[in-house]
């Protein structure tokens, strides 16, 4: 077989850049941002009545026109919605505005739930059947949209928001301002 | 106690197959008066794969006494598993199944050692030198990254269970097996740089080497078989091939392999193909290597995966670079003292056998391109998975004109043919495959392209492979030779089943009430309710069902089951087999209002994969025997 010089080295060549690949894949730190469909979307149109008596519920409609708010999916039943509750008192006192969606839950249960955790929110929606939680993409409780004051979609968090990520929200608030 | 001796076997072997690689070394780079040197690597592999069986049995005695003392044990098994269970936990976890690689590595070794007569001297201690630096990593990433024989203090009381899915059959046999096939192709790799070290690629090697790989590429393709039933009737998927990557890591050194047994061929008879056997050896067991890397890793995500963890990663890709990159490296370096072999035509025997390694060689080139290709993408920062449309649409085609290649190639004479006389022996296969056409074009209700180019193909094909016992003595065809023609006529029975199983498929997903009935292809199936059902370690609900067909019944019984320990419903799909196909049917939930959902096919002639992948294996092992048997003769008389 009269194999060309430079060519016999060719496969010792793919192999390397092969395991260079591996390598920086091996090393590079895994990704774990939620890569939401919903980020760059206008919401889904929805009219959710009040669970409280002392709040008025959350319309889709009513977002736009606004400044930018959050959108935190809770329930009074969900323990690291309790642990959350600290950080979204923060954001509240730094201004910003935070509009919740309570799945699946009662008004005395969240009432009960706001005296004993901080009420950080403005509007309260009830959505027994989850129906607006899914439409928003979301599959648990807590998380957190960040919506722009367009009606569109900026950011999801999912899970609690931790201590630790308060100024990222902040920011990210801020950037859409 | 136990525990401590596996360890110390672990560590004897690892320092006798350092000792293994030095005396290869010292012997070969010594003038003369080396031969003692040369003739003591023998007995030093034989009791480095000896030291390794005995770690590894240490470990299932181990697991059978359910120590929860040894960290593996409490981690991976469970004192209510069934003792087969238990057994087969051993290896169904990261750090068993690193020792059984290892372990079968040893024992390749060793039955190198044992039983290699024909290889000149010098090029066997290289082998068995390059054999001892391959195990030599292994027992270190074993020894200081995955100890099987870990302790746990304090012991936990009981263990945390092997993944129920684990729990089958299936699983005591599969690693093995493959493991056997995989490993196994490390003494082709070992011949290959024994060879390139000693300068002597030739007929001798290539006959030397033909029966090792053989035996690796029958438990190569066993496990493969084995592995697609499992994942067929374990997962519930009804799908028996899903281009996972650890899928892909098992076919593709089974491409190599095949590649390299049938250059091998060209070489041990004709003396051609010199440099690219010698690379294919080394490609085969590098993908055996890689393959175990990307599972490994958790680099590719995959219910295969054991481990993720970057630094065991780390250590393999470093062994990977030393062995791989090794032997591409000395390849480089040595190939232009490989002398030229003999040539050939285009039309003959060689020519079929180079059309063969070009074509497996780009399936194996997509099948790595599309396994790589999401690792790629995301160091990019795109995440994207590759799945059955790429390979499928890629692959498939290639690999229908291997079969024609397949079909034509034993009719082909060594060295000229005319390519008149060729297509003459072809007509009886071309007759089948344009009948076999047209029949499914007028009869058949409309099936896709590739199906139906796929099963014409397969009657073709069929009827080709055995076109080579036409006129001849059936007693006196050398066993090679039905070798060839049984194997070749398996992939034509595998193929006819994966081209009917895409074909004619009938799906059902339907939920019904106790007492109500539904139809999937002739069949009609009613589900007479359920009854709980206790197991071992699992407790469940079963599903009556029965399944008439012309007149005639069976009853089938697919379960939820749910495992206490760690907690996990699993489904137990149940399939009635008849001449034709299989009824496959699975169990899924409750709608809350008193109907099950099932989900049910009806798959025509989809036992043919498998029967026609045990096909394949017996050849490969008629045609071991054969090469095996002529040899003893010899050393008798």
């Amino acid at each position: 077989m009269d194999v060309k010089r430079p060519l016999v080295w060719l496969p010792l060549a793919g192999f390397l850049l092969v395991a260079i690949v591996v390598a920086v894949a091996l090393y590079a730190p895994a990704d774990r941002t939620v890569r939401s469909a919903m980020i760059g979307q206008p919401l889904p149109a929805f009219n959710l009545r009040p669970i409280v008596s002392t709040k008025p519920g959350v319309a889709s409609d009513a977002m736009k026109g606004h400044g930018p708010r959050l959108l935190n999916i809770f329930a009074s039943w969900c323990v690291p919605c309790i642990a959350e509750a600290p950080q979204l008192m923060r954001l509240r006192q730094a201004g910003v505005r935070i509009d919740a969606v309570a799945i699946r839950d009662t008004g005395p249960a969240v009432a009960g739930f706001l005296r004993r955790n901080g009420d950080p929110y403005a509007a309260i929606g009830d959505d027994p059947s989850s129906a607006v939680q899914l439409s928003l993409g979301s599959s648990g409780v807590p998380e957190t949209f960040l919506i722009d004051g367009q009606g569109i979609v900026r950011r999801q968090w999912v899970g609690d928001i931790r201590a630790d990520q308060v100024d990222e929200v902040l920011a990210a608030v801020r950037d859409v301002q | 106690m136990i525990a401590e001796a596996g360890l110390a076997a672990l560590w004897l072997a690892a320092s006798l197959a350092l000792l293994q690689l030095a005396l290869a070394a010292i012997g070969l780079r010594a003038q003369r008066n080396a031969d003692e040197l040369l003739v003591a690597v023998r007995p030093v592999a034989i009791v480095q794969g000896a030291l390794a069986v005995v770690a590894m049995l240490l470990l299932i005695v181990l697991f059978q006494q359910s120590d929860m003392s040894v960290k593996l044990v409490a981690t991976n098994s469970h004192s209510a598993k069934p003792w087969l269970y238990k057994v087969a936990g051993a290896w169904g976890n990261h750090e068993g199944s690193m020792l059984l690689w290892v372990t079968i590595l040893g024992l390749a070794g060793a039955a190198v050692a044992r039983f290699e007569r024909q290889l000149e001297p010098r090029t066997l201690a290289a082998t068995l030198g390059a054999q001892g630096l391959i195990a030599l990593g292994f027992y270190a990433f074993l020894l200081f990254s995955s100890n099987p024989f870990e302790r746990l203090s304090p012991a936990p009381r009981d263990g945390q269970g092997l993944n129920p899915i684990l729990q089958d059959p299936g699983l005591a046999f599969h690693p093995p097996t493959l493991y056997a096939g995989y490993v196994g192709l490390s003494v082709a790799f070992s011949f290959a740089v024994g060879a390139l070290v000693t300068r002597d690629v030739g007929r001798a090697f290539a006959r030397a080497m033909r029966p090792w790989v053989l035996g690796a590429w029958v438990f190569l393709t066993l496990g493969i078989t084995a592995g697609s039933y499992w994942a067929y009737y374990e997962l519930g998927w009804g799908g028996w091939w899903f281009w996972d990557p650890v899928e892909n890591a098992s076919l593709m050194p089974w491409l190599a392999a095949t590649a390299l047994l049938h250059s091998v061929t060209v070489l041990a008879t004709r003396d051609g193909l010199r440099a690219w056997t010698v690379m294919l050896a080394v490609v085969a067991f590098s993908m055996s290597m890689i393959g175990t890397f990307l599972v490994r890793s958790g680099i590719l995500t995959s219910v295969h995966a054991f481990a993720v963890d970057p630094e065991r990663g780390a250590f393999i890709l470093a062994l990977l670079l030393l062995y791989i990159g090794g032997a591409l490296a000395l390849f480089a370096l040595r190939v232009g003292t490989v002398r030229e072999g003999t040539t050939f035509e285009l039309v003959s025997r060689e020519g079929g056998l180079v059309a063969n390694n070009l074509l497996l060689s780009v399936i194996l080139g997509i099948v790595l391109i599309g396994t790589l290709y999401p690792i790629v993408a995301a160091a990019f920062g795109v995440q994207l998975s590759v799945g059955p449309p790429f390979f499928n649409k890629a692959a498939g085609p290639i690999a229908l004109v291997l079969v024609v290649v397949m079909a034509a190639g034993p009719l082909l004479r060594w060295r000229r043919d005319k390519a008149g006389e060729v297509v003459e022996r072809l007509t009886w296969p071309i007759a089948a495959a344009v009948f076999a056409f047209a029949a499914l074009v007028a009869f058949a209700t409309p099936i896709g392209v590739l199906p139906l180019l796929g099963l014409s193909l397969a009657v073709g094909l069929a009827v080709a492979s055995v076109a080579p016992l036409w006129k001849r003595d059936l007693r006196r065809t050398p066993l090679f030779t039905w070798g060839m023609v049984v194997a070749h006529l398996g992939l034509a029975v595998s193929l006819a089943g994966m081209a009917c199983d895409s074909a004619f498929t009938a799906e059902r997903l339907v939920a019904l009430r106790a007492g109500e009935a539904t139809r999937v292809g002739p069949w009609r199936v009613s589900f007479a309710g359920l009854s709980p059902v206790i197991g071992d370690n699992w407790s469940g609900l079963q599903a009556r069902l029965t399944a008439e067909r012309d007149g005639r019944t069976r009853l089938l019984f697919p379960q939820s089951r749910t495992f206490a320990d760690p907690p996990t419903v699993t489904s137990e799909s149940a399939i009635a087999t008849v001449l034709d196909g299989q009824l496959y049917t699975v169990l899924g939930a409750a709608d809350g209002q008193g109907r099950w959902q099932l989900r049910l096919w009806w798959k025509p002639f989809v036992t043919l994969i498998w029967l026609g992948g045990t096909l394949v294996a017996l050849g490969g092992a008629l045609s071991l025997v054969g090469r095996l048997r002529p040899r003893r003769r010899e050393a008798w008389t």
